[in-house]
């Protein structure tokens, strides 16, 4: 048996679980239309590849992955792109994301399948036909699995989240029941691509049928996957939280599980890595749960992109509800509408009312009981951060931890003055986000203008210093001039200063090269040499004479010539 | 709309001082059992006053009133400054105490969760400061003073100040237990014969000794209900012990034994119902027992060599303002941080 540890903290609200376990995972009909967001994962938006208008097939690439954090959208079913366009996503901000409108045509026609054998395949090959496949982790934060895979460092354990330990959701507790033997297929690709040894897969007690079907898959794989039994303690599906119970590993603030030899997986994820592979399907559908104050909480398969009011309506939902939920209730988002479509984050829809979920009493001021460093998982103070947050003291509040906060909710949860205290460290952090982006746009406009300020300044002193030695040489060559031709330039007469005393300062430079050049060798002449260096000159002197009367009247000669 | 999480199961403000005034019941009702009820129209008028004065802050801060007179905060701060004055004290003892205690340590410094210090302690400082003289005219036990007062009596006395013919004040009243031993330790008295004399029960103060019991029972509840960390009372009495203790070895003579101080004074209300206060103490699990140690050091300090009979009140406004600096200094690792890396 493997031993397990422990993390500090935790909760352990009602787990509201049964609801939605009472019947099978059914398969939601084919909507109206799908609307399919381009940007479903982690990382850069996907490049629509498709017109409006196009009749594309189930499976097929609609949106392919640009940049390295990217992922594939794929067609989830057969049909007609009516738009391409900014349409309402579940997002709590409510701000419109580009997304394909599909109409489906009812016939659901697969385009080309392509099942791979993975132990035929690289690591690489791997992670580029999971790329392709549009897989990216279905726990909730839809990081793109290839991406995961990798990684520059020995991985040797890797662990398989299957604790889900949000209240209400029940997805993979019967994918686990239903699905055992995907899984387990879809754990051996993930392992193989790793390259890794151990494999833990960690599930809560709190899904004995679950833990029941992991094992007996496992058992008849014959891969020496352990099945492990954790306690039921809320946030214990948190990455970091898992692979500490399980392996006692503590993943280092800032770095990532493979940073200390793990990785981990969630068992959808798995599934869907197995689906890929062995049967060459993209990532168009998963299992979802709808539950809360609903007729009939249950899970169903449902396409990517399927609004969620028709979630909702098969499993009808009851006169009160007035709002809905996607995610658990510690950690999810209120859907800013019911008509927003289902993406492969979506785990768990519940619609609320305000019977099932009171909304709290008026907040009290915090009396500092710390009761919630006690349940904080992170080991926080929470009280301190919120007083921070509170008092606008971001640098403090960094410089606490905030951003090792992983917003679980187990603080408000105990909280006795029923303060909102996640809602402060959000509003903390992003606004030290906005602030860092501020800061950063700022130092980029203060260097820019500071090197502007110096580049000027260094400009006009180096045009200075040309002046100041233009000016030097100048009255140099004035006064050489002054005493070898008597051709005395009139600095006033010239327009242009610097032209003149460039050209001024040609002169000198040959002046000083001709003085230069004059004496060279005739230190040490004969009377002989000397005589008849004299007679050259003469001769030349004569030449130039010549030259000069013919310059004078340079014209009509040159004329003559020309005719 | 509403963020994550959307549920809450909380143990609210109110609730948690609702039960720690449970857990004083037992103290009190022993109270009454050995002095009268004098004490119940004590406590009475201080929760009074403490409502008034927390009704009319709450007003000229322009704050809700019925949220924060609900939360029952003020009224705990006015049931433990009445448990920490005279019974027979005139009416407007606890009311003065009460009221600055609510108007200038609680509201002036923020209201509820910003005062630096325990409102209580203040109040009680601030009497013992200005009313000596009556701050420490104790109520002997019921037949152990030398004529007994009927209920009717010590109301009459508390209202008007006016006692049935033929009685004395100083035939009823007593300094305390610790008030006592340090009078008579002065006037060189060995201990042994000191703890001989009438007003000494089997630990500490006739009476009082048992009013301690019962709020240490009390306390012993708030542990077990997890409403109050278990380091702050550890610390504090574990200090105590000690260091009475270690004294009370070297020199029995002049020092008193370390259950004496316990079951004396302020010690078991204290180290259960005062320091344990969350808002004027420290957040940490070690900042507590530094806490801790603090006030017992502080405490016994006072008891031994202080000018004061007891030494709670002090020690624990003392180290109320060494709070922030307790828990900068105290703050734990977070998850995958090494221990002492920076901060």
């Amino acid at each position: 048996m493997t031993r397990l540890h422990s993390f500090h903290g935790g909760i352990h609200p009602l787990t509201h679980k049964k609801e939605s376990t009472q019947s099978p995972i059914i398969s939601a009909p084919l909507p109206a239309q799908l609307i399919v967001p381009f940007r479903q994962h982690a990382g850069d938006a996907a490049k629509p590849v498709v017109q409006v208008g196009e009749r594309v097939l189930k499976g097929q690439l609609i949106g392919e992955p640009v940049g390295m954090i990217s992922s594939s959208i794929h067609a989830p079913t057969s049909g007609t792109i009516t738009a391409i366009e900014l349409q309402q996503i579940a997002h709590p901000s409510a701000l419109p994301d580009l997304c394909a409108t599909l109409v489906p045509d009812g016939l659901d026609e697969w385009g080309v399948r392509q099942p791979l054998n993975y132990r035929q395949l690289s690591s690489d090959e791997l992670q580029k036909h999971l790329r392709r496949c549009g897989i990216v982790g279905l726990g909730g934060a839809a990081f793109p699995s290839d991406m995961k895979l990798s990684h520059p460092v020995v991985v040797d354990t890797l662990v398989i989240n299957g604790a889900e330990c949000e209240p209400y959701i029940t997805c993979d507790d019967m994918l686990m029941r239903e699905r055992a033997e995907g899984i387990v297929r879809g754990i051996e690709i993930l392992r193989h691509a790793l390259g890794t040894d151990a494999v833990l897969i960690g599930i809560e007690d709190n899904k004995p049928q679950a833990i029941a079907a992991m094992q007996r898959a496992v058992d008849d794989s014959s891969h020496p996957f352990k099945v492990v039994t954790v306690p039921t303690l809320y946030p214990g599906g948190s990455a970091k939280h898992l692979i500490k119970v399980l392996t006692g590993v503590e993943v280092p603030s800032g770095k990532l599980p493979t940073d200390v030899g793990v990785q981990c997986f969630n068992v959808a994820t798995a599934y869907a890595a197995h689906r890929a592979v062995e049967h060459g399907e993209p990532l168009v559908s998963r299992v979802v749960t709808v539950t809360g104050n609903v007729e009939q909480p249950r899970n169903y398969e449902a396409l990517i992109g399927t609004p969620f009011s028709d979630l909702v309506a098969l499993s009808v939902a009851k006169p009160d509800t007035n709002r809905y939920i996607m995610g658990g209730p510690m950690m999810g988002v209120e859907l800013p509408a019911v008509n927003v479509p289902l993406v492969k984050a979506s785990n768990c829809v519940i619609a609320a009312s305000d019977a099932l979920f009171p909304p709290p009493p008026a907040p009290m001021p915090c009396i500092r009981c710390t009761r919630c460093a006690q349940v904080c998982p992170v080991e926080l103070q929470p009280q301190d951060l919120f007083w921070f947050a509170q008092s606008h003291n971001f640098g403090k509040a960094q410089e606490f931890d905030l951003f090792d906060c992983i917003e679980c909710g187990a603080c408000a949860y105990v909280c006795p003055s029923s303060i909102p205290l996640v809602q402060y460290y959000r509003y903390a952090k992003s606004e030290i986000r906005a602030r860092d982006l501020e800061k950063r746009a700022a130092d980029l406009a203060r260097e820019r203008h500071e090197f502007r300020q110096f580049r000027i300044e260094r400009e006009k002193q180096e045009k200075a210093e040309r002046l100041a030695q233009k000016e030097r040489a100048a009255a140099e060559a004035k006064a050489a001039a002054a005493t070898v031709i008597a051709t005395p330039v009139d600095p006033t007469a010239d327009a242009d200063d610097t032209q003149q005393m460039r050209i001024d300062a040609a002169l000198a430079r040959a002046k000083e090269q001709a003085a230069a050049a004059t004496p060279k060798n005739t230190e040490a002449l004969t009377p002989e040499q000397r005589a008849e260096i004299e007679a050259i000159e003469a001769r030349r002197a004569h030449i130039h004479e010549l030259a000069a009367d013919a310059g004078a009247d340079d014209e009509p000669p040159k004329h003559s010539q020309g005719n | 709309m509403l963020s994550s999480p959307f549920i809450t199961r909380p143990l609210t403000v109110d609730r948690i001082m609702l039960r720690v005034l449970y857990a004083l019941l037992p103290g009190i009702t022993l109270y009454v059992w050995y002095f009268g009820p004098a004490i119940l129209v004590s406590i009475a008028l201080a929760v009074t006053a403490a409502l008034a004065t927390e009704a009319l802050m709450l007003k000229l801060r322009d704050r809700p009133v019925r949220p924060f007179l609900a939360d029952y905060s003020a009224l705990l701060t006015g049931v433990l400054i009445a448990l920490s004055i005279p019974p027979l004290a005139p009416w407007w003892l606890p009311v003065v105490g009460t009221a600055f205690a609510i108007a200038v340590a609680k509201h002036l410094y923020g209201g509820l969760g910003s005062n630096p210090f325990n409102p209580a302690m203040i109040g009680y400082a601030v009497l013992i400061i200005s009313f000596p003289q009556e701050m420490t005219q104790w109520l002997s036990p019921q037949g152990m003073g030398h004529s007994v007062l009927t209920y009717g009596d010590q109301l009459r006395y508390v209202f008007s100040g006016v006692l049935p013919v033929g009685m004395q004040l100083d035939a009823l009243t007593m300094s305390t237990p610790l008030d006592t031993m340090k009078t008579q330790l002065h006037l060189g008295m060995p201990m042994s014969d000191i703890r001989d004399l009438p007003i000494y029960g089997r630990l500490a103060g006739k009476g009082s000794e048992m009013v301690a019991a019962g709020f240490a029972l009390g306390g012993i509840y708030l542990l077990i209900a997890r409403i109050i960390p278990w380091q702050l009372p550890l610390a504090f009495l574990g200090t105590l012990f000690a260091l009475s203790g270690i004294f009370n070895l070297i020199d029995p003579a002049h020092y008193a034994p370390p259950l004496f101080h316990w079951f004396s004074g302020a010690a078991m209300i204290g180290a259960f119902f005062i320091l344990t206060d969350p808002i004027t103490s420290p957040t940490t699990a070690k900042g507590r027992i530094a806490f801790g140690i603090g006030a017992g050091l502080l405490t016994f300090l006072i008891r031994a060599y202080g000018g004061f009979p007891d030494g709670v009140a002090f020690a624990t406004i003392l180290m109320n303002m060494c709070v922030p600096l307790i828990d900068a200094w105290t703050q734990p690792r977070i998850f995958g941080k090494k221990k002492g890396s920076e901060r």
